[in-house]
């Protein structure tokens, strides 16, 4: 038998698997509470993260191995990683607004919470209040990969198909509505980008900057090429282009000379 | 016990049974192999870097160097933490130690050898094995993203934002393709356990050449060779390691997520790169290159694939991968990031999905008689080949020459260079060839003016 198999073995709690269970059930819980009440969204899917590595452990104590593997892959490798991608792309500094806007909600929101846990764990406490655990071994008999595959590929290939078809239906449909279509003639290649660039009547250099050449800084003071002319290149459109007059370019006379 | 009644594989069975002293020593060799492969491997990859760009490299602290790694670890200790101010605190001294127990955590399910004999207790040399253990490395591993992902959040500033995001898109991009490499070995080994998968590569059929039986390699390096290919790329991927070292890319982000970081958090960033280089130089030789068993020429000593002698060969496949991650960085530059997404996601995915297809097919044809083998693969064959001969493809139109090119060109283009790139005479400059008397000397005259 395997660790993970030895672990719980049918009915009876081990030592191990009870320790492990009170060590991460409360830090599931914090977990799970930090979520709901952390300001900061990235903190928020951080907690939620915790969580979930405490679930995934929880599944591989109760014989489910790769189920608690897939649960990390999948959940907290994957998924909150894609969460955190998004929030971060918002923003680190978009914290939830403390205002309420439904007068109340707060204090309603908690009482409803707790008595709708109380009424599940009640529930689920009422049903399952001592039977006994059995068929564990059974369905672990070949191995808990083997048996997972075993059902997922007879009994419930169907669903699993449709499912999978329905991901992937959501998956294309938001790729279609993301996608931008081009047409091909839209698209430029380096080769055409440098035909348009030394085609006639495009300069291919670089501008020259305002002011070289030219008497003064300003920016509305157009450059001087080197046979004397002046660009209008150098300056921008929408600054009409100003040659200082002899007055202007004269000393003022600070220089004490 | 003598080491012949050895049963050389362990299989699951023989994992938890160890008193808890030897799961200690386990542990605590796989702890000391990561750090000790960490001082190490950076001073193996400064070295060979060195080499083949025609310089010494390190060489001055210990002998060869080797401590150079050391001083440079004790230096960075003892640097000023700095902590950015916009940092979100907690965060931010959590990423690098989340990057650290996820890459060593990998290492815990590695099988460094056979059933030894420590202290009179037979157990295997590897600190655990689960049915799951492969799903075990893939975990730790996508856990691993987070540290970089929230280190560069967590820095409250741009490039390690930007570095971290990059990370996250990479790591994530680059796990799919990986897991899918993975998924042909589970489909040949038949396990997920890394031990069973060393074992189901010991067997290779027995090839007679010249009347000497040769063990063909049971490899799946070999026998699954695009899988193994796949695997080691999604692999420098995973690591960050160049060319791929796109988060961190020097040029373009100052050093990625880990901008902010200094002194000991920094040191444990590049720990985890580097841990996370040698553990995954450890897994892809465990489930590509036979794990602890030796290669063909020694296995035909008796001994080789028992005792400690393997954890010899395992070290010699990890340190040769090594080598490799360091040859490319010393070889290849880094690539651009669309370019790196779109190798990963339109070359190697669809290239692992159709490898993959192809390799359950050939399994499940594995027991029909020689006939319907040749017939179920021959017909798929001929028509793909078929196909390629007959698509149809377009003529591309003759290139015009150069020159063509150039008399098209409209009136006022910008004036080019000759073709044939000489440099014609300058017509301003005519050259001017002095006329000289020619030098008249008769032997034995007077001197004259020459």
């Amino acid at each position: 038998m395997t660790t993970s198999t030895v672990l719980a073995a049918a009915g009876a709690v081990s030592g191990g698997e009870e320790v492990t269970f009170w060590i991460l059930g409360p830090l599931a819980l914090i977990g799970a509470i930090g979520m709901v009440a952390a300001r900061n969204a990235v903190h928020s899917a951080l907690w939620l993260v915790l969580t979930m590595l405490c679930l995934g452990v929880f599944y591989v104590l109760q014989a489910g191995p790769f189920i608690g593997m897939v649960q990390i892959i999948v959940y907290t490798g994957a998924i909150m990683m894609l969460f955190l991608f998004v929030l971060m792309l918002v923003g680190r500094d978009s914290t939830d607004s403390l205002i309420e806007t439904l007068r109340g909600q707060r204090v309603a929101a908690i009482v409803l919470g707790l008595g709708f846990a109380g009424l599940v764990g009640g529930a689920l406490y009422r049903a399952v209040e001592g039977t006994t655990a059995v068929g564990l071994e059974q369905a672990n008999a070949e191995g808990n990969v083997q048996g997972i595959a075993r059902l997922l590929f007879t009994k419930y290939v169907f669903a699993f198909e449709l499912t999978s078809a329905l991901l992937i239906t959501a998956a294309v449909g938001a790729m279609v509505l993301a996608h931008i279509e081009r047409r091909k003639r839209d698209k430029v290649d380096q080769v055409s980008t440098m035909r348009a660039r030394f085609a006639p009547g495009n300069y291919p250099g670089p501008k020259p900057g305002p002011g070289v050449w030219a008497t003064s800084s300003s920016v509305a003071t157009p450059a001087r090429l080197p046979d004397g002319r002046l660009t209008e290149q150098s300056t921008p459109a929408i600054l009409p282009v100003r040659e200082l007059t002899a007055q202007e370019t004269t000393l003022k006379g600070t220089d004490q000379r | 016990m003598s080491p012949s009644i050895l049963a050389q594989d362990p299989t699951l069975a023989d994992f938890g049974q160890d008193p808890w002293w030897l799961v200690l020593i386990k542990v605590v060799f796989a702890f000391a192999f990561a750090v000790l492969a960490t001082l190490l491997g950076v001073w193996f990859e400064r070295r060979v870097v060195g080499y083949m760009q025609v310089r010494p490299g390190p060489n001055q602290v210990g002998p060869l160097g080797l401590l150079q790694t050391l001083a440079d670890g004790l230096k960075m200790a003892f640097k000023e933490d700095i902590l950015p101010k916009a940092a979100d605190k907690v965060v931010y001294f959590f990423a690098p130690t989340i990057s650290v127990i996820c890459a060593v955590t990998a290492l815990s399910v590695v099988p460094f050898g056979p059933m030894v004999s420590i202290f009179g207790h037979h157990t295997p040399l590897q600190v655990t094995d689960v049915p799951v253990a492969v799903l075990l490395l893939l975990a730790c591993s996508s856990m691993g993203v987070y540290g970089s992902v929230l280190g560069g959040w967590a820095s409250g500033s741009t490039y390690p934002l930007l570095g971290g995001l990059r990370s996250s898109a990479q790591m994530i991009s680059y796990e799919v393709t990986m897991g899918l490499s993975i998924v042909a070995v589970f489909m040949t080994a038949g396990t997920m356990s890394t031990s069973g998968i060393v074992a189901a590569q010991g067997d290779g059929t027995q090839l007679t050449i010249f009347g000497q039986p040769i063990p063909a390699p049971g490899w799946y390096a070999i026998l699954l060779l695009p899988s193994f290919i796949i695997f080691f790329i999604a692999t420098v991927g995973e690591t960050n390691r160049a060319p791929f070292d796109l988060p961190e890319a020097e040029s373009e982000l100052v050093a990625g997520f880990m901008t902010e970081y200094s002194s000991l958090k920094f040191a444990l960033f590049m720990l985890s790169e580097y841990v996370a280089m040698v553990t995954m130089s450890a897994v892809t030789t465990t489930l590509f290159l036979g794990g602890w068993r030796a290669p063909w020429p020694i296995t035909l000593w008796e001994g080789a694939n028992s005792g400690w002698w393997p954890m010899l060969w395992f070290f010699g496949k990890v340190i040769t991968l090594v080598f490799v991650f360091v040859w490319l960085r010393g070889t290849l530059p880094r690539l651009r990031y669309d370019q790196f997404m779109r190798l990963g996601w339109k070359v190697l995915l669809p290239i692992n999905l159709v490898w993959i297809l192809v390799l359950s097919g050939l399994r499940s044809i594995e027991d029909w008689d020689t006939r319907g083998k040749v017939i179920a693969v021959g017909i798929p064959a001929g028509i793909l080949l078929l196909a390629t001969l007959f698509w149809p493809n377009r003529r591309p139109q003759p290139k015009p020459t150069p020159q063509e090119q150039v008399d098209s060109r409209p009136h006022g283009s910008f004036p080019l260079p000759p073709m044939d790139l000489q440099v014609p005479p300058s017509p301003r400059i005519r050259r001017v060839v002095a006329e000289r008397e020619p030098a008249n000397i008769v032997a034995g005259s007077d001197s004259r003016e020459v």
